[in-house]
């Protein structure tokens, strides 16, 4: 869930690079004057309110303080996760999700503390999209959520589901989770920061950089890091 | 005498290339990484961002061990072939310059990451081969990924394409540069290059 999120989070940046912007024609992204509206809509939001919050947040804690405050958020995370490699069949990671939770919530005082990666379980990134992708659904068309991000058809409504199994959501009290909603996203915003800048520095045309590298992400991520290589990379194929 | 002096710097210079040649892949990637991390560590003008020494360690460190050429090649995908042997050369220098400001500006954010080597899996005569590496941030507890994909060459190993959590540097390109060629020309990408390149001489002026 976090994940989708902090991944969202990642490419809701600021932007000055609509120059280019035109519709490239891209099969994947048939919707992409819509998208390329809400991307620079998120742009602008990410460019005059969420930055400057996300780097207050970082001047003002110490590290040790938001790094506490990220493994708190993915302590939480890691029961979905679990759940969903065991719904992908892999039940050697879901055991080490387990292991990773009662760990982290117990020595881990409450998961402030990741005492698990160093502990031999290491940390899985999983999400409901990924686990249709792992049964062969498709991603579908390249989707811009407003606020959210880049996402597509398939991680859209995979993004639904994890927030209906969201563990922020299952705390009592309106007020608790919203705080404890926004706190997780200025958290994630402030990890992205040096990424920012960097696909700020890379980037020809914003929104296609954007797309084609989460693109590529999901694919990688559905296939946990040994995605089938692709014709495309090979560099006189198209 | 100066002759036997020569000839013993030429035969020094011999073995430190010879060595280089010989490295194995994920060798020569983890002795790179391991210079430039020890020096990105003492280097206080570099923690503070000064551009122009990120830019000579870029150079001297990381550029000889990259295939822009091919990079090049690979981000313009079919188009290659439209480009005159000319233009093949001014995209490969300006879509260096970018990719050397881009890593200059991911090295400046450089903050006592852990960068882990993983074994290589490889066969003893493959000439293509992906150093996996993994990088361990402070604030993450999940690793991001850092795989080089090299290729051998008579000069030694080099990389050409790097990918990032599965994004390749080089390939997330493709669509912006189809686009442009397909709108302006080889000439129109070109010129495209050259302004962001300006942009960030600009950028990084303005900041020192």
């Amino acid at each position: 869930m976090a994940a989708v999120k902090r991944f969202c989070a990642t490419l809701l940046l600021a932007g000055l690079l609509p120059g280019c912007a035109t519709s490239g024609g891209n099969p994947a992204d048939p919707l992409e004057p819509l998208n390329r509206a809400i991307f620079s809509f998120n742009d602008t939001v990410d460019g005059v309110l969420i930055t400057p919050v996300a780097k207050g947040y970082r001047a003002a804690l110490p590290g040790v303080v938001r790094t506490g405050i990220s493994n708190f958020f993915s302590n939480l995370q890691d029961v979905w996760v679990c759940i969903n490699n065991l719904l992908q069949g892999k039940f050697g990671e879901a055991s080490q999700d387990f292991g990773r939770v009662v760990f982290n919530s117990t020595l881990g005082l409450g998961g402030l503390f990741d005492v698990a990666t160093d502990g031999g379980f290491p940390k899985h990134n999983e999400d409901f999209g990924q686990t249709l992708g792992k049964w062969g659904v498709g991603s579908g068309p390249y989707l811009v959520i407003p606020i959210i991000g880049p996402s597509s058809f398939r991680d859209g409504f995979g993004w639904l589901v994890d927030l209906q199994a969201d563990l922020v959501f299952r705390i009592d009290g309106v007020p608790v989770h919203n705080v404890l909603w926004v706190t997780r996203g200025i958290s994630d915003r402030a990890n992205l920061l040096d990424a920012s800048s960097i696909i700020e520095q890379a980037a020809l045309d914003k929104y296609s950089f954007f797309r084609d590298a989460w693109l590529q992400r999901r694919r990688n991520l559905v296939y946990d890091g040994y995605p089938p290589r692709e014709k495309e990379d090979d560099e006189d194929s198209r | 005498m100066p002759m036997s002096v020569l000839r013993f710097s030429l035969a020094a210079l011999f073995v430190a290339v010879a060595q280089a040649q010989e490295l194995a892949p994920d060798a020569l990637v983890k002795t790179i990484t391991q210079d430039v991390v020890a020096i990105l560590k003492q280097d206080k003008d570099i923690q503070a961002g000064d551009p122009k020494k990120v830019a000579l360690l870029v150079e001297t460190k990381i550029l000889p061990h990259f295939n822009f050429t091919r990079m090049t090649r690979i981000a313009m995908a079919r188009n290659w072939r439209l480009a005159s042997p000319e233009q093949q050369k001014e995209l490969t220098e300006q879509f260096k310059t970018l990719l050397v400001r881009t890593y200059s500006t991911a090295l400046s954010s450089y903050r006592d990451q852990q960068i882990d080597f993983k074994p290589l899996r490889a066969k003893p005569d493959d000439t293509e081969v992906t150093v996996k590496t993994e990088m361990k941030q402070p604030n993450a507890p999940q690793p991001v990924a850092i795989d080089y994909e090299m290729e051998k060459t008579p000069n030694g190993w080099k990389v050409y394409n790097v990918k990032v959590d599965g994004v390749s540097l080089v390939t997330t390109y493709r669509e912006v540069f189809a686009t442009e060629v397909k709108e302006r020309g080889v000439d129109g990408l070109i010129k495209s290059l050259a302004a962001k390149n300006r942009q960030g001489e600009i950028a990084k002026s303005g900041k020192t």
